[in-house]
């Protein structure tokens, strides 16, 4: 079975990351949660997860952290999409459906200001 | 569930939530002998019997002391469907394998999906996680194994957009090459 094998082109992204790393010092670290229990996923979590990432691709977003989480125990909710920006409160969205989390990658991750309409209490 | 590769995101996440620090995906069609297998093996906590008892049929059990999801038992049942299994072989301390098996031809199988998207999630979501992922159709097939990328990237986070664009067109080119040769 060939094994995929593009190492060198992974030194060039590294060397463009830091380039441009140095450019754009500490805009605030962005962390974007997405909930992957058995609910989230069934409930369409992979596809939240994808526009999230795809939106991080598109619009060149750098310093954010995409990570997972289990079942929060709000499963009717889901998916569930928590950001955190820089050290504010964390916010929780609910029913993020993919066009929804191109919005909040959007308005909230991008510029700041938080999507109210899907916000949930947690 | 409508997608084989949202079972395997579900059980990569079992794996995750026993405390796996590297987890194997595997996804085999095989044409000739008409089956589909695939299997997730990790290095997490493991189970005893009755555990792996009551994470395949929740429902034999009155206990409720202990919290059990239904995302082995319907993958379990889908396969049975197609003429296919599903087995859990593990070990306390060492970890779990969860192989599963379809009749690949079969009307009621479901689509293997987005292969590449469940990978990359999994990949770009949970980077403290050695990953190897492999896929093949009869003798063609891919291995990806993140720790060389890891090791390349050093400190650029796997959620870089420009790693992102990297790891992405890297899967969905391997999983579409293996797909349009094969007979769907």
């Amino acid at each position: 079975m060939p094994t995929i094998k593009s190492l060198d082109d992974l030194k060039r992204i590294r060397e463009e990351a830091l380039e441009k790393r140095k450019v754009k010092t500490a805009s605030g670290q962005v962390q974007v949660i997405v909930g992957m229990g058995t609910c989230g996923i069934a409930a369409g979590a992979r596809d939240a997860m994808k526009a999230i990432l795809e939106t991080i691709q598109n619009e060149n977003l750098e310093g954010v952290i995409v990570t997972q989480t289990g079942c929060i125990g709000l499963c009717e909710k889901e998916p569930i999409v928590q950001v955190v920006v820089g050290d504010q409160p964390k916010v929780t969205y609910g029913k993020v459906s993919p066009e929804v989390a191109r919005q909040i990658m959007q308005e909230h991750v991008k510029n700041g200001n938080v999507v109210k309409e899907y916000m949930i209490q947690v | 569930m409508r997608e084989i590769s949202l079972h395997l995101l579900d059980i990569a996440e079992n794996s995750i939530a026993a405390g796996a620090k590297n987890i194997t995906i595997t996804i085999r069609e095989d044409t000739t002998a008409d089956r589909l297998y695939l299997s997730v093996q990790d290095d997490g906590k493991g189970m005893d019997e009755e555990m792996i008892k009551k994470v395949t049929d929740p429902f034999v059990t009155t206990r409720t002391t202990r919290k059990v999801g239904l995302g082995i038992p319907l993958l379990k049942a889908a396969a049975e469907a197609c003429n296919g299994w599903l087995k859990i072989h593990s070990k306390v301390g060492e970890g779990t394998l969860v192989e599963v098996e379809f009749q690949r031809s079969h009307i009621d199988r479901m689509p293997l999906g987005d292969i590449a998207g469940t990978f990359l999630a999994l990949l770009v979501g949970n980077p403290q996680i050695h990953w190897v992922f492999r896929y093949s159709v009869d003798q063609d097939g891919f291995e990806l194994d993140d720790q060389p990328i890891k090791q390349e990237l050093q400190d650029i986070p796997l959620s870089d957009p420009l790693v992102l664009s990297y790891l992405r067109e890297m899967l969905e080119n391997n999983v579409r090459s293996l797909q349009t040769t094969s007979v769907y």
